[in-house]
């Protein structure tokens, strides 16, 4: 598919991520070999693969963290520039690795509202940072170091960092890894209610677990390569997917996480 | 208080005031991103710069042979932050290249100051700090490179908060990182050539580092633990230089030594507070 494809056509809506052919290079060896993903208003698209097979990577050169060396990225409806992530939420994995010096939720947070040309805080600084921790039910933490907060907690500080530049587009790198159950179906709602208003999310998933109701499609990746788009997988079915390489023991029977979500089995 | 209205005591508290506060701001950043010790580094490099330019000013039959010691001084260290900061931004190992120019540093200013028809007791003054020699010129340079270093760590605290913080997001959001790294490397070359004339190159990163660490014990937000560094880096410089006034002891290591102290005793009491709330 070229460009103009996506455009002329019937007069539809550019979608609001388009990325071609990505290629991208570390240290010289080629990691992703031309991936494409699209993602439009109010879609919830999942990237999904095992260890190694570039979800992370596709990802960063996404956002801009990371060079990619072919292939074009659109956001928007224009090719991304530093000016067009002003609408972009960015979640990466969280590292357990913070600064070494503390900073309380609020002040990590605020740092979402800079980007392009805006390199102090605006004057609705205060206001803007309680609402993106009130999205996702952490405001009694405003005022709490980050390094010290459960993994679930951490997460959701992330996400409103990312709320907080009222994305047109989010993009989430693993979300789900290391938080607990409760963090878990606040950020489903959370996710739920931003799909409502027409952002268009792109989450790299290991699992679906509390996610399954919200995905409108899978991405799979595997090596580098695209190699399934479409329905996504069944819920607790991306346990069959090839490279799916984790030995924790989980819930098979799925109860409890549905029994959260109230969710019928789906058997 | 007679001595407060000697010239050589106003100055000496003027730039150990100055500095004191300047020097925890970018300590702070450079914490943040884990390179407590790039001041280290970059102060070798400003000694083999304080060479260069003894050199230069010898060559250029100047009657004052350090008169270009400070701007050697500056220029070597902005060089060296900004080599450091590409290396570090090419996933080079920054910890190998530190060590490489902290030895280089040392090594090239003792052999720049041989050929320069120097000694290496003209070096002790920069590497032990030479508060006692201040002169008007001087403190109206620091003053004015203070002033700098506070207005922009401080106007620019939350993009540069941003960057220290998380490089990967703040990429994301369009903010130019690779400046803003270059505006922390260039503010850290400042700051060590700045403070290299109140404690020397060789504890010049102390008086960077040793404010925010002892802040840390007793704030947990960024911008307070910032403020509260420049406060305690301001005390301790007026403390140091006070005690020497009437005590015959070298001002530079005695203001590291009380940070070092402060830091021992605030790591002892906050723990002891720690203890005492676990069982309650």
């Amino acid at each position: 598919m070229t460009a103009t494809d996506s455009q002329g056509v019937a007069g539809l809506a550019a979608p609001t991520l388009s990325a071609k052919d990505i290629r991208v290079s570390l240290q010289g060896t080629e990691i992703l070999h031309g991936v494409s993903l699209d993602a439009s208003p109010g879609e919830v698209v999942a990237l999904m693969g095992g260890n190694g097979s570039g979800k992370s990577t596709f990802v960063r050169a996404v956002v801009g963290a990371i060079p990619h060396h072919e292939g074009s990225i659109s956001m928007f409806g224009s090719p991304a520039t530093p000016d067009s992530r002003k609408h972009l939420g960015y979640v990466p994995q969280r590292v357990s690795a913070a600064g070494g010096v503390s900073a309380t939720a609020q002040e990590v947070v605020a740092s979402g509202l800079l980007g392009y040309r805006v390199l102090r805080a605006p004057r609705d600084t205060p206001e803007r940072v309680r609402a993106a921790l009130r999205a996702v039910s952490v405001e009694d933490l405003a005022k709490h170091d980050v390094s010290r907060l459960s993994g679930g907690q951490q997460q959701r500080v992330l996400i409103a960092r990312a709320l907080v530049r009222d994305p047109q587009l989010l993009i989430l790198d693993e979300p789900m890894a290391g938080v607990d159950l409760q963090s878990q179906v606040a950020l489903a709602h959370a996710l739920g209610h931003l799909k409502e208003q027409g952002v268009a999310i792109v989450i790299v998933v290991h699992e679906l677990g509390a996610l399954t109701r919200l995905i409108d499609r899978a991405v799979v990746l595997e090596h580098g390569c695209v190699t399934h788009v479409g329905e996504p997988p069944h819920d607790l079915g991306v346990h069959a997917l090839p490279g799916h390489d984790h030995e924790h023991p989980h819930d098979d029977e799925g109860t409890g996480l549905r029994n959260a979500l109230g969710l019928e089995d789906p058997r | 208080m007679s001595l407060l209205t000697d010239p050589l005591v106003q100055r000496m508290l003027l730039v150990g005031l100055l500095v004191g506060m300047a020097a925890p701001i970018v300590g702070t950043y450079l914490v943040q991103r884990r390179m407590a010790l790039l001041g280290d580094g970059i102060g070798h490099v400003a000694l083999a710069g304080v060479a260069a330019g003894w050199l230069a000013g010898s060559a250029a039959g100047l009657a004052q042979r350090d008169a270009l010691a400070v701007p050697g001084a500056v220029i070597f260290a902005i060089v060296g932050a900004v080599i450091i900061e590409r290396m570090r931004s090419r996933g080079e190992a920054a910890d190998v290249v530190m060590a490489i120019l902290f030895y280089g540093g040392i090594a090239a200013g003792v052999l720049l100051i041989g050929m320069a028809g120097g000694s290496n007791a003209n070096l002790l003054g920069y590497l032990f700090g030479s508060i006692s020699t201040v002169t008007w010129a001087d403190v109206w340079i620091t003053a004015g490179l203070a002033m700098a270093i506070v207005a922009i760590g401080l106007g620019f605290k939350a993009a540069l908060f941003a960057v220290t913080h998380d490089q990967e997001f703040a990429r994301s959001t369009g903010l130019p990182v690779e400046v803003l790294n270059l505006v922390v490397a260039i503010l850290a070359a400042v700051t060590i050539t700045v403070a290299m004339r109140v404690v020397g190159v060789l504890l010049v990163s102390a008086l960077m580092i040793l404010p925010v660490a002892i802040a840390q014990h007793l704030t947990r937000s960024f911008t307070r633990t910032m403020y509260l560094a420049m406060a305690i880096g301001a005390a301790l410089t007026l403390a140091g230089v006070s005690i020497t006034l009437t005590q015959n002891l070298q001002p530079g290591a005695l203001i590291v030594v009380l940070g070092v102290l402060a830091y021992v005793a605030t790591t002892a009491v906050t723990s002891l507070l720690r203890r005492g709330k676990v069982p309650s």
